[in-house]
């Protein structure tokens, strides 16, 4: 009994960042931007929460801060692919590196250090405490009702239809008389700051930062917005199966099941079978990474 | 020149050089916030790349390992495929050098055991790369996802291979050393290179940058290549069988970024380390991009990013060496934005020397 509350726990720690930052990469791919900027969104979340968290000496501090820094990289992203149609693939991967360099860069002018931050204020119980306090920490519930809220924003909203409408027929929107930009422009700031609450969630949780804390979680929740098909609840519950699988594998270390290079292949195996279209296919939004319109 | 010639000279340099003077503006503002004078920082990463034999020799040593990153990224580009794989093909191909090499029997001539290591090299980045091909000749799963999720499970499975199968040096997650493999370093032969780890792997990343050329300009293959890249549907038409030259495509980029892993396992440390390939990979992408998917523009993008990064190693002691990776990506960034908006301003503008047609085709 003991084992499986734990288990639920740890899965729920887990899957927080990535459905903070699949949610990101579900508006912005629906709008027709790809997102493989998630990672760096969420570097940069992460560093400027740790920056404000140390320097007001508030946790909230490092939330607004941690938003403000993935809204100004989504609106990079966005400049970049938007105004001067630079191609979408290789703008995410310039602005992936230059995070994690200028994030580098930073920790040894702010810190004087290569790997991490001081203590900063943060939320929760910096996991020494019992394995409930998990649940004092804000951001754990703001995570877990972040994809039904964007289903919402999606399906029910003007906003929504017409991110849908950028992203599958961006023609046709702008027939109508929807701003192409502009929706994409909202998009992928928005979704910029979404990630980097992953990333906010990651430091504030761990009271500091360290170097590439995020360590390829963006793109794991990358894979589960292609494994859930673009669609806001089906990405959070493959947010939750892979985070389940990492939980079991923390639970049974050492037990030789399985060995954990094997179960940190899963997101990115199960991704590959659904894009392959061995159990229905993956189809992305008809206008995702062409920057007309 | 002539008026076309002109045209495409601009709209090849004037990105690159937009690039450039964006990454020393920036470079500039993270010196200064360093509290450190600017010149000074890039007196010193000139004095310490190019000024003498051993910074010469290190740039051309991480210049080769990006050559052959680059042309891979490049000939998936020119068939119209980002391959995101290069890093886990560079890998793979390093981890087979390396266990072929082990199988081998020592005693056996370098003049046999080289070219096996080459061979069995190009073999394993060509399997990496084969699997995202199939995906997407036969299934229509798009590379750029598929690159990236094999990028993780080959790593993993690298390091699974390397830490849980008693292949390592105990205490450590690289293999025993092997020296029957070892492809001599420049040093050997040109003494002021003494210490660098520049080595014979440059001379292949040339012969594969001349034959990398031949084969997309040359070659009737590169030919059905370039067709597709730029217009599968026309080039379906004509008779290529475009999935046949998609997969073609990926095998052979695969093939010479694995190639590129035996710069470090051949000709540096003689085994093979877990996350040797340290970015390269992902480096390939700025290079190919930067070299315009040019092999010969990849050969100078190469020395140039080369040059970033051992110049981030001399600068170190007055600005943190992470500055260059910032640059980097300043540099990738800049490149993107302004090759499309420098090739909008000259359409914008009417040739000189050529009459304003009243009808814009």
């Amino acid at each position: 009994m003991k084992m499986t509350l734990l288990l639920l726990l740890q899965t729920l720690r887990i899957a927080i960042p990535y459905l903070f930052a699949a949610s990101g990469g579900v508006l912005a791919e629906r709008a027709g931007i790809v997102s493989l900027t998630l990672e760096g969104f969420m570097l940069s979340g992460a560093f400027c929460a740790t920056l404000g968290s140390f320097y007001f000496g508030n946790p909230w501090a490092g939330v607004a801060m941690g938003l403000l820094g993935g809204a100004l990289f989504g609106a990079l992203h966005a400049l970049a692919t938007i105004r001067f149609k630079a191609n979408q693939i290789v703008s995410a991967v310039a602005i992936n590196l230059m995070v994690v360099g200028l994030t580098r860069f930073f920790l040894r002018l702010a810190f004087d250090s290569s790997s991490n931050s001081p203590r900063v204020a943060g939320f929760g119980s910096d996991g020494s405490a019992g394995a409930l306090a998990t649940f004092t920490n804000p951001l754990i519930w703001l995570g877990l009702v972040v994809m039904p809220a964007l289903a919402w924003v999606i399906t029910r909203t003007r906003f929504g239809l017409r991110v849908r409408a950028v992203g599958e027929k961006p023609e046709a929107a702008a027939t109508l008389g929807v701003s192409v930009d502009r929706i994409r422009y909202g998009a992928v700031i928005t979704s910029g700051a979404l990630a980097a609450l992953g990333g906010v969630y990651l430091a504030l949780d761990q009271h500091q930062f360290t170097d590439q804390m995020t360590a390829g979680r963006g793109f794991i929740a990358l894979a589960a917005v292609i494994f859930g098909r673009w669609m806001p609840v089906r990405a959070g519950v493959a947010c939750l199966l892979f985070a389940f699988a990492e939980a079991l594998q923390i639970q049974v270390q050492g037990a030789g099941v399985l060995p954990s290079q094997f179960v940190s292949m899963i997101p990115y195996v199960l991704t590959l079978v659904a894009l392959a279209g061995v159990v229905g296919r993956a189809i992305p939004p008809a206008a995702l990474g062409r920057a007309e319109g | 020149m002539s008026v076309k010639s002109i045209a495409a000279f601009e709209e090849g340099v004037l990105p690159t050089l937009t690039a450039l003077l964006v990454a020393l503006v920036a470079g500039d503002l993270l010196i200064l916030s360093y509290g450190q004078a600017p010149g000074e920082v890039w007196r010193l990463m000139l004095s310490g790349t190019w000024g003498n034999a051993y910074g010469i020799g290190q740039v051309l040593y991480k210049a080769t390992t990006l050559v052959f990153t680059g042309l891979s990224v490049a000939i998936g580009l020119r068939a119209g495929l980002f391959n995101i794989g290069a890093e886990s093909q560079l890998a793979a191909g390093g981890f087979c050098a390396a266990a072929l090499g082990l199988l081998l029997p020592a005693g056996i001539t370098p003049w046999l055991a080289i070219p096996m290591c080459l061979l069995a090299a190009m073999i394993g980045g060509a399997l990496v790369g084969f699997i995202p091909g199939v995906l997407r000749a036969r299934f229509g799963a798009h590379e750029v996802i598929a690159t990236i999720m094999l990028n993780f499970i080959v790593l993993a499975f690298l390091n699974w291979a390397i830490s849980a199968t008693g292949l390592a040096v105990p205490e450590t997650l690289h293999t025993p050393a092997v020296e029957s493999t070892a492809i001599p370093r420049l040093a050997a032969y040109l003494p002021m290179f003494h210490g660098s780890a520049a080595n014979g792997t440059i001379l292949l990343a040339l012969l594969a940058t001349v034959t990398v050329a031949w084969l997309l300009f040359r070659a009737r293959f590169g030919y059905e290549l370039r067709a597709v890249g730029l217009q599968p549907m026309a080039a379906e038409s004509a008779g290529i069988r475009v999935p046949r030259v998609w997969i073609t495509a990926m095998v052979l980029g695969g093939a010479i970024a694995g190639l590129g892993g035996t710069n470090f396992v051949l000709g540096y440390k003689n085994y093979f380390e877990d996350g040797f390939s340290g970015g390269a990979g992902f480096l390939g992408i700025a290079v190919a991009l930067v070299g315009r998917n040019n092999p010969f523009g990849v050969l100078l993008a190469a020395l140039f990013f080369a040059t970033l990064s051992q110049g981030g190693l001399a600068i170190h002691a007055l600005v943190p060496k992470q500055m260059v990776e910032v640059l980097e990506g300043i540099v990738i960034l800049a490149v993107a934005v302004s090759v499309p908006e420098v090739r909008r301003l000259l359409r914008a503008r009417p040739p000189k020397g050529v009459a304003a047609s009243p009808v814009q085709a």
